[in-house]
């Protein structure tokens, strides 16, 4: 991890030293890192002079603000309940199979991240998930293959 | 063949007119702009309801340095996506309000609260934002909207919860008094509107109220935006009259084997089929039956679905998203959970639904916001209309 | 005059100022409405819905400590409605708590288990939810324990840190069902920034936050026979255990309770408040010291303002956050650990001990000098200074523990020649005390003549404003002070950490001038400390110092240099203040630690 002093002074010329800057700064943090960490976090305290326990409490209150390390990419799936009726279930199974890690795990390589996650506003076309921004809707397991195949080229793509 | 119900494109209308809006309303006086809002009958289209003119009024009556307008983004009611749509395919609309807005109650700053789930929609909304901000300088009306994005938090759509989150806190609801319109954002008067609101008011300033009064029913004026999900061949956003019946409803939208429509989301209420006929959707005031007020959600289950398996969602989704604050919606929430789950496997007798009834309507007059207060609409019409289904 | 509010609650007549909650305006009628997480320290929360009360005219209940009164409201706080939903909330909660009462510490003290009372909440309550979550029970910190399956979140104890103290050690974490009070990433509270104040456990109305207690080693040192066992009582015990023992607030107790000391067990009983004259002295010279090498000798590295040092939490915090400033810091000890590292040695020879055989401890209205005492600095005898500290509230335990009739007893005195007070170490109790015992003596060191206020009570420092402010004017210093004549001495007192922060933000940004200020960190100095007896609030704490200056003022002797004892430690011991000894013994320094 690289060290967080000089990075977070930055975010906060950005974004700016008051409390309302809090949720962009960790927004941008985790965007940055995905992550938000212990000493990330003890930098924005210090920047925005406020507790460390108040950054934590503020960053723990938001799902999408994670502190633990998540994947390059995180996959949300939908579970209520339009989505649930419309299989999610067997979305998260197939994508459970092809990542070869349960709900709430991060591939090995560091790659995806599968989690769940509360309505995304696509009910009408269910299941839905997340892929970081981008939604994708009307999943089937065919349809849920080729998407992570697009992203596991894209990201051979930029390593080499 | 029967009549189907009348779609209406008030909201969805493809017209940029944006600048000869701005241009008209600005040459009116404030107080004629609200008395417009007042008598149109345009009511809050986030759930509650409060009268849009009203409120406006009273934020521009309101003492304070800084006042803001602040459009509610922040759609997470389950079943609910209209939002989303309005602001892809209309924002101008919506701008357009805000702006309008900023004038009446002497506000320069506007906010979008985005939730983080529509982060997707940001490049092509700032693009959006940056044309408006130009028309605005040419018209030499001093006023920015800035988009504020949420992080996954359902409860920052209550309004105080949310200026809670953009000013750096935890999403909790603050107590009322004092309202918004009294101390908002930073403590300074604010208007707070649902995007489906301040959509309408372009239409009002357009077209003059009496367009927009004539539709809809008494103290339910208007057209609707509708997001329509669940079993159903036709899911997607239609925009509506107030005052249909659910029976209407169903058998425009409906797959012929509907068993209950959820009116509201989650938080709303569940109606079976048996009253489909004397549910009116609309704000208070007794038509011919129960009306509903409604956020715009409407979800469809048919005869194939397990009601005990929709409720055991919803109350998932309560205890996850609850704030955790107040104890009947922090305990309460588990509670609900725990207690069907106990009935269900036989842990708990069947008597028990009636001390979970209890605790619901407990819920409902203590706790302190819409969040806590509401759960108490969906699980009291789930388990006081399926109960068999809640046991066996 | 404010506007008043004219409303009916219970259909009782009431007018009070707008503004006024409809809990206040209950109160004033003598009608009690329960409350959990209300406070009168602490803002409005309205988190635990106890006190839902009726409006006419309303469906939902109201949450009478958070809604202002209206004109003509109509106000009912015991109906059928109001009682089942109180009920049900009171079962919620004890739904999420562990509620093994009988082997509680809190049992018999917790709030929750006394409206659990109030309305017979039954058996067939709720599922309980405590054995399906993992909970943790923080055990390492040697003030406090945290133990969340006690934790309904009322939230006093993050609104205590936060408003009262400025420290944001506690704070609300993640949401939902998982919601918890938690530290920064939930880690042991002596990792962070907590001072060990107390204020928190002073608030909690259950289990959750309690000092650590150390009455069973105190029992045990008193049982065995090859150790001889001291005992010192900090000033503010005195105006306060009787609280704790079914009399009210305000009720001087100091003979009753050198009894009660003695009935326990203890082989001497001495006075803190001895060392309280002795740290006057010290701290005293250090300031004319502190003076003359800045304004004399103008000498770069001499730092003022100094800042008093007695108050173990007030310490910990400027580790913490004015690291920078630590060398304004009084480098005396406090009086409990000055009176340790005599005990073991001057005394210890003096009686005849073996100090290794000596257990020492130290009866304190605090949490955080058990913390002090644990310190590494604080083993100056060569042994630990102070084993074992218990508070005004675990000193009420034993005493009960050993069937003493408190009432009853009849008064008796310190034993000798550590046991000797004036007036002066009396008010250290109190906000304002320690620097008016130093004025008091300081003036008259500087000019030979009595420190001119009535019946040398420097009222200018007394009081419970937040920040106060004294200048006293030096006239007719004696030669050896003459850089001092004519000086006008910058004084500022601070109670509560928040109140320290504004204050050494004013000394770090230049915006004030002090030459000595005192800093308390609890509310109300010593007597509003995280150890005294419960419940807590402004008014108890008033009777409180108005008890503290009434033993001040009933004193023979009023100023720590006219102490006889001390007059006699400095002739047979310590020879002068500051010397060799002194800076050996009763001197100290402190270190930077973590901001965060």
């Amino acid at each position: 991890m690289p060290h967080s002093v000089d990075y977070i002074k930055r975010l906060a010329d950005k974004h700016g030293r008051g409390l309302e800057s809090l949720l962009p700064i960790l927004e941008n943090v985790y965007l940055d890192r995905h992550i938000i960490s212990e000493d990330a976090m003890v930098e924005i305290a210090r920047e925005l002079d406020v507790s460390a326990a108040k950054v934590f409490g503020t960053a723990t209150f938001y799902s999408f603000l994670e502190t633990e390390k998540c994947g390059k990419y995180v996959i949300r799936v939908c579970k209520t309940i339009t989505c649930m009726m419309h299989g999610k279930n067997q979305i998260i199974k197939e994508i459970e199979e092809l990542l070869k890690i349960k709900l709430g795990e991060t591939t090995p390589d560091g790659l995806f991240t599968l989690k769940e996650t509360n309505c995304l506003g696509h009910c009408h076309k269910g299941p839905a998930m997340l892929i970081n921004d981008t939604p994708y809707t009307e999943l089937t397991p065919e349809k849920v293959r080729e998407i992570i195949n697009q992203y596991r080229v894209t990201a051979q793509k930029s390593a080499s | 063949m029967k009549e189907g119900l009348k779609r209406l494109d008030l909201i969805f209308k493809n017209e940029h007119d944006c600048e000869v809006i701005l241009e008209k309303s600005l040459e009116r006086s404030n107080d004629e702009l609200i008395e417009d809002l007042i008598s149109s009958g345009l009511k809050g289209r986030g759930g509650a309801g409060f009268p849009t003119g009203l409120k406006w009024k009273l934020s521009a009556e309101a003492e304070g340095k800084e006042k803001y307008v602040i459009c509610n983004a922040d759609e997470g009611e389950p079943g609910t996506f209209k939002d989303r749509e309005i602001l892809s395919s209309v924002p101008h609309k919506v701008l357009t309000g805000m702006a309008i807005c900023g004038r009446i109650i002497g506000s320069q700053k506007g906010f979008i609260y985005l939730r983080g789930e529509y982060k997707f929609l940001i490049p092509e909304l700032q693009k959006v934002i940056d044309g408006f901000h130009e028309l605005l300088d040419k018209l030499d009306l001093n006023f920015r909207v800035e988009i504020f994005v949420g992080a996954g938090a359902y409860i920052c759509g209550e309004e105080t919860a949310l200026f809670e989150s953009m000013e750096g806190h935890r999403g909790e609801p603050r107590n009322k008094p004092p309202f918004p319109t009294d101390a908002g954002y930073r403590n300074g008067p604010t208007v707070i509107n649902n995007v489906e609101t301040l959509a309408h008011t372009y239409s009002i300033l357009k077209y003059g109220p009496e367009k927009f009064k004539d539709l809809g029913v008494k103290d339910s004026r208007g057209s609707k935006v509708f997001s329509v999900s669940g079993d159903t061949p036709i899911p997607g956003i239609y925009e509506l009259e107030f005052g249909m019946t659910l029976q209407k409803f169903v058998d425009d939208f409906g797959d012929g084997d509907a068993k209950a429509v959820q009116v509201g989301g989650a938080a709303g209420f569940c109606v079976p089929r048996k009253k489909f006929d004397k549910t009116v959707i609309g704000y208070k005031g007794k038509l011919t039956g129960t009306s509903l007020p409604t956020g715009g959600s409407m979800m469809i289950f048919n005869s194939s679905r397990s009601m005990y398996n929709v409720l055991h969602n919803y109350l998932d989704f309560f205890v996850e998203e609850s704030c955790g604050q107040c104890t009947p919606c922090r305990v309460g929430t588990q509670q609900l959970l725990l207690g069907i789950e106990a009935v269900k496997r036989g842990d708990k007798s069947s008597q028990y639904l009636e001390e979970l009834l209890e605790l619901a309507e407990t819920m409902r007059v203590t706790a302190k916001c819409g969040l806590g207060q509401s759960v108490a609409n969906s699980f009291s019409s789930i388990v006081e209309n399926f109960r068999e289904e809640m046991i066996y | 005059m404010n506007e008043q509010v004219n409303l009916k609650i219970d259909n009782l007549s009431v007018s009070v100022d707008a503004g006024t909650t409809i809990l206040a305006a209950a109160r004033k009628v003598n009608i009690r409405i329960p409350t959990l997480c209300h406070h009168e320290d602490l803002c409005v929360a309205g988190n635990c819905r106890v006190c839902v009360v009726e409006q006419v005219g309303v469906d939902r209940l109201q949450p009478a400590c958070a809604i202002p009164v209206s004109e003509g409201m109509e106000i009912h706080t015991n109906t059928m409605k109001v009682r089942n939903a109180r009920k049900q909330i009171i079962e919620l909660l004890i739904s999420e708590h562990r509620a093994e009462c009988t082997t509680c510490y809190k049992n018999g003290k917790c709030e929750l288990q006394q409206l659990s009372n109030e309305y017979i909440v039954g058996e067939n309550g709720f599922i309980p939810l405590v054995p399906l979550k993992g909970y943790t029970i923080d055990e390492f910190s040697p003030s406090i324990i945290k133990d969340d399956s006690k934790c309904i979140r009322c939230q006093r104890c993050v609104r205590t840190c936060d408003q009262i103290q400025s420290i944001g050690a506690l704070t609300v974490a993640h949401k939902g069902g998982e919601m918890k009070v938690s530290t920064f990433f939930d880690k042991p509270m002596y990792e962070v920034v907590c001072t060990n104040c107390g204020q928190c456990v002073n608030r909690c109305p259950t289990g959750a936050l309690t000092e650590k207690t150390y009455i069973n080693d105190v029992w045990k040192a008193i049982d065995n026979p090859d150790k001889y066992v001291v005992v010192q009582t900090a000033p503010a015990v005195r105006i306060a255990l009787g609280e704790a023992l079914d009399m009210d607030p305000g009720e001087i107790v100091t003979g009753k309770m050198v009894a009660a000391l003695r009935r326990l067990g203890f082989n001497a009983v001495l006075d803190t408040d001895w060392s309280a004259d002795l740290t006057i002295i010290e701290e005293g010279n250090e300031l004319l010291q502190r003076l003359k090498r800045v304004l004399k000798d103008k000498d770069p590295n001499v730092k003022i303002p100094m800042t008093t040092s007695c108050s173990p939490g007030w310490i910990k915090y400027i580790e913490h956050t004015f690291p920078d400033f630590l060398e304004h810091l009084s480098t005396a000890k406090s009086p409990q650990q000055m009176f340790g590292a005599l005990a073991k040695t001057f005394y210890a020879n003096k009686i005849g001990v073996d100090p290794a055989s000596m257990v020492s401890v130290s009866v304190m209205p605090c949490t955080a000098k058990k913390f002090e005492a644990n310190r590494p600095e604080m083993h100056a005898s060569g042994y630990q200074d102070v084993d074992f500290v218990v508070t005004t509230r675990e000193l009420a335990m034993m005493i009960k523990q050993a069937g003493i009739d408190f009432l009853s007893l009849p008064d008796d005195d310190f034993d000798s020649i550590m046991g000797e007070s004036s007036g002066a170490s009396v008010i250290f109790g109190a906000t304002g005390g320690v620097m008016e015992a130093a004025l008091r003596t300081v003036y008259e060191v500087v000019t030979g003549r009595e420190i001119p206020f009535d019946g040398l009570n420097v009222m200018p420092v007394r009081g419970m404003e937040n920040v106060r402010e004294a200048t006293i004017k030096i006239e007719g210093a004696l030669p050896e002070w003459d850089f001092l004549e004519g000086v006008e001495v910058k004084t500022c007192v601070a109670h509560g950490l928040s109140n320290a922060k504004k204050v050494m933000e004013s000394v770090k940004n230049g915006a004030s001038d002090y030459h000595f200020i005192e800093i308390m960190a609890c509310p109300g100095g010593c007597l509003g400390g995280g150890g005294q007896p419960l419940p807590t609030s402004p008014e108890i704490r008033q009777k409180r110092a108005d008890a503290i200056y009434r033993e001040d003022a009933g004193k023979k002797i009023r100023k720590s240099h006219e102490n006889p004892e001390i007059v006699q430690i400095y002739e047979e011991f310590l020879v002068e203040p500051l010397g060799h000894k002194s800076h050996e013994l009763l001197h100290t320094s402190y270190s930077p630690r973590n901001r965060y």
